[in-house]
């Protein structure tokens, strides 16, 4: 029997790993990437919670959360479209209007 | 048994979230993301979430990351490829990632929980476990399941109207 801790142990580090690539890359379809990355570390999480406390609501929201992720991938690509058909570029040093 | 399947899953894991991060080329990353896609699965199945591992698969390698190549093959990134990747300020990223782990490592070791639901794996397995999460799902949480619906109904005239080109008036 594996430990809940395991589990936990394991979504975090994919969260973090997650996180540390939309801290420091510059494409912007690599960050939306990490962005599923940190989504799934936290759906790990929740399944195995769901499991061990024997509740069904943790992968109902899971199911929530894919559906989310879902929107905001057709959301952020169709923005990297829009902005390389404007700016014909991905990286996000080129963006820079809105510094102010 | 189930602590080494446990070990090869979450090496497999931490590798190919790594590879995503870290490899230069759009396109290898998000062929990573789909070998780190089917080893999550396999991790739910290990929980026992089949109808989400095949969700996972579905939705996740199917959609998701169709989608992010054919974004990534209908832009032409092939100088992206040979330009710098990280950010010159990557160290700090790493330190704060790494901070936030270690915290999570350490408070989360100490973790436990009761079984208190009314869902164990003999009531799943007696229900099976679609009809068990459908359940839950359209009874308790239906309103959620129609907010979710309108999400994804924006979600698609938004994208609709975001990437369509400007009609010239």
């Amino acid at each position: 029997m594996v430990p809940l801790h395991w589990y936990l142990w394991l979504g975090g580090a994919v969260f973090c790993i997650g996180m540390f690539g939309f801290l420091v890359k510059r494409n912007v379809i690599i960050m939306f990437l990490c962005i599923e990355l940190m989504l799934n570390g936290v759906n790990i999480s929740l399944v195995a919670l769901s499991h061990y406390m024997q509740d069904l609501r943790g992968q109902v929201l899971t199911l929530f959360v894919i559906a989310v992720a879902a929107a905001e991938a057709a959301i952020g690509l169709a923005i990297v479209i829009a902005l390389f058909r404007n700016k014909q570029t991905v990286h996000l040093d080129e963006i820079k209007e809105m510094k102010g | 048994m189930v602590e080494i399947f446990f070990g090869y899953f979450a090496i497999a894991i931490v590798v190919c979230s790594l590879l995503v991060v870290l490899s230069n080329n759009p396109v290898h990353s998000v062929l990573w993301m789909l070998v780190l896609f089917f080893h999550i699965a396999g991790v739910f199945v290990m929980l026992n979430a089949e109808f989400l591992a095949a969700t996972q698969i579905i939705v996740y390698a199917g959609a998701i990351l169709v989608l992010f190549l054919f974004v990534i093959m209908l832009l032409n990134l092939r100088e992206e490829i040979s330009m710098e990747q990280l950010i010159d300020g990557w160290p700090a990223g790493l330190s704060i990632a790494l901070a936030i782990l270690i915290m999570l490592l350490f408070s989360l070791g100490t973790i436990s929980v009761k079984p208190e639901g009314p869902w164990s794996i003999e009531a799943v397995k007696k229900a099976t476990h679609t009809k068990a999460l459908g359940k839950v799902l359209y009874t308790e949480y239906l309103l959620p399941f129609e907010v979710a619906s309108l999400v994804l109904l924006v979600a698609i005239i938004g994208a609709v109207v975001l990437a369509k080109k400007k009609l010239k008036s």
